[in-house]
């Protein structure tokens, strides 16, 4: 008994390095969600001007998995993670929507005319209501949404080929499969 | 006087605001509350730095939601509720005490409680020891004894 309160300094060692071991290894820019496993918040936004695009609503993330991608003309990440999305858009079926992230109109139907659109419809959230309500807090963000319109993952920053591949991809075929 | 003066002014100064005359309340109640409010909730961008002062847009944002909320009736308690059910616990710059918090919360005392009874336990063994009276020499001892010191007298 003795011998073991001789080892406990060590076990306190043991259970720190292993915190300092998993916490250093997180970004702490990257918050996570609160809206995971909760319905998509309820919203009702006008397209894009000049954009020949719908607008979107939280009726429209109903019915199929869906991709919800913020972005803005003005963000950087935005421009990068784009053709990846573009090229989803033609190479796939996997529904793809916009959240224009507080963008003049102008500015975000230039840009899309640039990049191309990979979005079937896109809000326009010029004054950060919606994006608040999803819990947004940079762009771009990309959330995944179930059939019953559930927010079932959501990915900060810029999507990357391996983070499409890997995470965004084969969650979207898991949660077809699911119902 | 002037000193005096001088003085007041540097205390009276207050730091430089985020908040935008434009973004506050006519209403001086209820602007105050919105700026108690504002300085419990975390900027998402400038992490650490309440909304309050921070001049990042999403901060801007939040400061004219919670000003909202309050204009529309809103407790303090149900703005906080808001932000926190888009944002998560992590908005607030208090954590709240709750049962999966008690570790955080509670923690460094129980550390410190641990701490002080272990160092109680080893005082504690410690002087029985130094207060044992000492076994009394033997005859022998105290000859040897006698001579050393006599040694040590000598020049």
């Amino acid at each position: 008994m003795k011998r073991l309160l001789f080892l406990l300094p060590l076990a306190l060692f043991a259970v720190l390095a292993g915190y300092f071991y998993v916490g250093l290894q997180r970004d702490p820019a990257e918050i996570p969600s609160v809206l995971i496993d909760k319905p998509v918040p309820a919203f009702e936004l006008p397209p894009v001007a000049g954009v020949a695009k719908p607008g979107l609503s939280s009726a429209t993330l109903k019915g199929d998995v869906a991709l919800v991608n913020v972005f803005a003309s003005w963000c950087p990440p935005c421009r990068v993670e784009h053709p990846l999305l573009v090229r989803l858009s033609r190479e796939s079926d996997v529904p793809i929507y916009g959240l224009n992230y507080k963008d003049k109109a102008e500015d975000a139907k230039r840009w899309l005319g640039e990049l191309g659109n990979p979005y079937r419809a896109i809000g326009w959230d010029f004054e950060n209501r919606v994006a608040i309500d999803f819990g947004v807090y940079g762009a771009p963000e990309t959330f995944v949404v179930d059939r019953k319109g559930t927010i079932r993952y959501r990915h900060v920053g810029a999507i990357t080929p391996d983070v499409l591949e890997r995470t965004l991809l084969p969650l979207v075929q898991k949660l077809r499969a699911e119902s | 006087m002037r000193f005096v003066l001088a003085l007041l002014a540097v205390l009276a100064a207050s730091p430089a605001l985020a908040v935008l005359p434009q973004e506050m309340l006519a209403d001086p109640a209820l602007e105050a509350r919105a700026r108690a409010i504002s300085q419990e909730l975390r900027c998402l961008v400038c992490q650490n730095q309440p909304i309050d002062d921070s001049n990042a847009p999403l901060a801007a944002d939040l400061r004219r939601l919670v000003r909202e909320r309050l204009v529309a009736g809103d407790s303090d308690e149900a703005v906080m509720r808001y932000v926190v059910q888009r944002y998560g616990d992590y908005v607030l710059l208090k954590p709240p005490v709750r049962e999966d918090t008690y570790v955080l919360w509670y923690g460094p005392f129980i550390i410190l409680a641990l701490a002080l009874a272990g160092a109680a336990v080893y005082v504690r063994r410690r002087r029985p020891d130094d207060a044992q009276p000492g076994v009394p020499l033997t005859a022998d001892e105290e000859a040897r004894l006698s001579a050393l010191v006599d040694r040590k007298d000598a020049p």
